[in-house]
């Protein structure tokens, strides 16, 4: 197709997506002098118009038509639990949201906003420490990220002050300063807003876990609990509670976005282009196969163009990085057969079940009140903070009350207790009930890497370009299920504490497999990950292709197995981690930044 | 569909012309309680008149007017659903709808080659040739219990009509009755905002500063939609 595609002018660096990791990258391209052009297959979007209130409060289209996220019509995935089935197609959604136009999945997603333990950036060394290297079981693919938090740690920090991310640290350079997560790494600075207020319902978790002897704090959230300037002075509003961030644009300017933190001003840097609406098809490279020379794409109007650039820099949704260096040949593909190659290698889900909690009918627990990253969390069975020793598995949860704000079509299809039918009168008190009388907690949970769980191309569906769709062969294994019900058990603890009515414990079970179906998580990760051997990893610990030096690739793609957080902190932090290498050693000097 | 000015603005009109249609093969009916007002004639653009007539009662038995509110005719569910027939999402258009259609486990998801608007039309079909042919009348026309267990049996997938599993077309159907009854009323259903008010539901007021943290009080205002009606 390259052959007959139209070459445009050639620029330093193209950006293969809008969302976070592409408007860090953008940004930091741009301050370095460095002409961008910032590829959006999906529409142009922005706050001021997608998320003007009172339009933009609207359940159906926003949780129900998903009018923010991708569209499948044009392309998806399949999906299938072990190789001897036959993957099909991910037609509608439902298990996970992907996001699509400018912003990505971070004009959508809720706010909560991690830094990932220090424990799991070298899970692989740290269980091998802990228990010995037979501790981690047979099949699993266990690995390093081949970064640490001490590296990682100003970028943390400076991703939190673009965000204006709201929390309350426990220690800042060593000293405890205050009542935020005692299980938290030291932090350079504190975080640059306070905490967001706590909903009744995370009031009362984190009393009752308190009382249990655990230790709840504020949730990170990227939704500013004041008014607030960002470095790049781009300004947010103090969130109001309304309930509207998971699945919407936020009308307060509140929900830290590329959209509202970066994009307004890299829109009017000189150096910087978006073309929205292009899809791009593959990375191009040079004869050697080790040089991109740019990317073919599908224009607003259907037509095939080459955009020659000195650098491309894949910022697309997880799987949609893994495709592109697929159908692009960067990268050795994965043979899960032979447990060699690597991209497709050790893609990671998150285990996340939710809990609910009914409480005396005369309390109103009010969950329509909500901010998508505020809420009570405690970490007592998160990551290392304990001994997986006698419990014989890998990973763990964080447990929270996340209230992000329950609307009504969610409430009814929530219904009542387990038992209670689907309609009907029965259906209609126990859904009331539960409405006004519940609150969730939710387990968080981590997913390790198989070495029969993993990405490639399939072999039957293709996309709207003619393309085929990315594969996913995916179950849950039996260590997560194990560390999903030892979780679960202790959100028991806390529901007595709170003097519950009525509890229902949602665990994973042995045997039932993943369901696409139901949704969970949008929370998808590896498939392309960072480490510091070529034989394990798509990636060098910059996020720079192995293979081919002038690729960089930008996600959670990069995860080498799951964790109990949200990614979005992390992925901001690798963004800014690799920008500061490609700034001050391969621009002055291309080529790999490992070996 | 978007949600910018143009979204919005044929969101109204949709809205605007299904008011002031005339009834012509069936209107529904006001039988449950708490309606705020009564509910206008409505002359349905993609239902034929036996597909009408099973939806409105399939709709009452789904949410029934009770001492917990309104059910779903009075909040105008059917209309909801026949105006969603004419949106692109009853065409499935943002689903993959290429093939080729496999089927496979249920978990693996949906895998028939059809959008809502075609699960309605076999759907329907299908549930008004079994009850004929089991109770010699269509649906609409058997005693409410009896519209009960063919509901439920259509729920747990016992019935097949023709290739669309029985359950696939009742989850459809469940998923725009609860659309329909707790939505904004721009969409043509929660009339009077009746679902919002029966769940305590603010709607769009989506402003909760003074209030976060007033633990255990009661909100004391009630609902309002997007077009600044209130509850």
């Amino acid at each position: 197709m390259s052959d007959e595609a139209r070459r445009l002018k050639p620029v330093d660096v193209v950006v293969v997506g809008g969302g976070w990791a592409g408007s860090i990258m953008a940004k930091e391209m741009t301050e370095a002098g460095r002409t961008v052009v910032m590829l959006e297959r999906g529409p142009d979007r922005s706050t001021a118009g997608e998320g003007a209130y009172p339009a933009s409060i609207d359940e159906l289209e926003g949780n129900f038509r998903y009018r923010l996220f991708q569209d499948l019509s044009k392309s998806t995935v399949t999906i299938r639990n072990n190789a001897n089935q036959t993957a099909l197609p991910y037609r509608r959604m439902a298990a996970f949201l992907p996001g699509e136009g400018v912003g990505g999945a971070g004009l959508h997603w809720s706010g909560v906003h991690f830094r990932m333990p220090p424990d799991d950036l070298r899970l692989r060394s740290r269980v091998i420490e802990k228990y010995g290297a037979k501790f981690i079981p047979e099949g699993m693919n266990l690995q390093d990220y081949g970064v640490t938090y001490e590296e990682l740690e100003p970028f943390f920090d400076k991703a939190e002050k673009v965000f204006g991310t709201s929390g309350e640290a426990y220690k800042v350079n060593g000293q405890v300063v205050g009542q935020g997560n005692v299980f938290a790494p030291s932090r350079s600075d504190h975080f640059p807003l306070p905490p967001l207020k706590d909903v009744y319902t995370a009031h009362l978790f984190r009393k009752a876990a308190t009382e249990v002897g655990f230790h709840p704090y504020s949730l990170p959230a990227a939704n500013a609990s004041q008014q607030y300037t960002n470095p790049y002075g781009a300004q947010m509003g103090p969130c109001n509670f309304c309930g509207y961030c998971s699945g919407y644009a936020c009308y307060m300017y509140s929900k830290a976005s590329p959209n509202v933190n970066i994009l307004p001003v890299l829109r009017r840097h000189p150096l910087f282009e978006l073309r929205a609406n292009c899809h791009v098809l593959k990375v191009e490279r040079d004869s050697t196969g080790t040089r991109a020379t740019g990317v073919t794409y599908t224009d607003a109007e259907g037509k095939v163009v080459t955009q020659p650039a000195e650098m491309v820099i894949l910022t697309a949704f997880q799987f949609h990085n893994v495709r592109l260096m697929l159908l692009s040949g960067i990268g050795k593909p994965y043979d899960p057969v032979r447990n060699e190659g690597v991209v497709g290698r050790n893609f990671v889900y998150q285990n996340v079940t939710t809990s609910v909690v009914w409480l005396d009918p005369k309390v109103e627990t009010n969950q329509y009140i909500g901010a998508g990253g505020g809420g009570v969390a405690f970490d007592d069975f998160n990551s290392e903070n304990f001994d997986h020793g006698p419990l014989g598995f890998v990973g763990g949860s964080p447990v929270w009350v996340n209230q992000a704000g329950v609307k009504a079509i969610a409430g009814a299809h929530a219904g009542g207790p387990p038992g209670t039918p689907r309609w009907g009168s029965a259906w209609k008190a126990g859904m009331i009930d539960t409405y006004r009388h519940s609150l969730r907690i939710d387990a968080h949970g981590a997913n390790m890497a198989y070495r029969d769980v993993y990405l490639d191309l399939d072999p039957t569906w293709k996309d709207a370009y003619g393309q085929p769709l990315l594969r996913m062969t995916f179950d849950w294994k039996d260590n997560d299920i194990r560390m999903n019900r030892y979780v679960v058990d202790k959100i028991g603890d806390v529901a007595k504490a709170m003097g519950a009515r009525n509890v229902h414990l949602t665990k994973r079970e042995f045997g039932q497999p993943f369901d696409t179906r139901q949704y969970q998580t949008t929370h998808l990760g590896g498939g392309a990950v960072m480490g510091t051997d070529p034989q394990t990893s798509a990636l060098n610990r910059y996020m720079q292709s192995w293979d081919v030096h002038n690729v960089f690739v930008i996600g959670a793609n990069a995860f080498p197995q799951g964790t109990g957080y949200n990614p979005t902190g992390m992925v901001a932090a690798l963004a800014y981690w690799a920008a500061h290498h490609i700034r001050t050693t391969y621009l002055a000097s291309p080529g790999p930044l490992a070996g | 569909m978007g949600i910018n000015g143009s979204g919005f603005i044929s969101s109204r009109r949709r809205f605007m012309q299904g008011l002031a249609g005339i009834a012509a093969c069936g209107t529904v009916s006001a039988s449950g309680t708490g309606a705020a007002a009564p509910p206008r004639p409505y002359t349905p653009v993609f239902f034929n008149a036996a597909e009408w007539n099973f939806l409105i009662a399939a709709c009452d038995r789904l949410i029934p007017a009770d001492a917990n509110g309104p059910g779903a005719l009075a909040l105008n569910v059917p209309r909801f659903i026949d105006q969603q027939m004419t949106t692109p999402y009853a065409q499935g258009a943002q689903w993959y709808m290429t093939g080729p259609f496999v089927q496979g486990p249920d978990h693996l998801g949906y895998q028939l080659p059809y959008p809502p608007r075609d699960l309605y039309r076999h759907g329907i079909a299908g549930m008004n040739a079994h009850a004929t042919t089991r109770h010699a009348k269509p649906f609409a026309a058997l005693a409410p219990g009896v519209q009960d267990d063919l509901l439920r049996a259509a729920e747990g997938g016992k019935l097949v009509f023709g290739d669309v599993p029985s359950a696939a077309f009742f989850d459809q159907l469940l998923a725009n009755v609860m659309e329909g009854a707790f939505s904004d009323p721009i969409h043509g259903g929660n009339t009077g905002l009746g679902g919002w008010a029966m769940l305590g539901f603010p709607g769009a007021r989506a402003d909760f500063m003074d209030w976060v943290d007033r633990y255990g009080a009661h909100y004391p205002l009630g609902s309002v939609s997007i077009t600044g009606e209130t509850a």
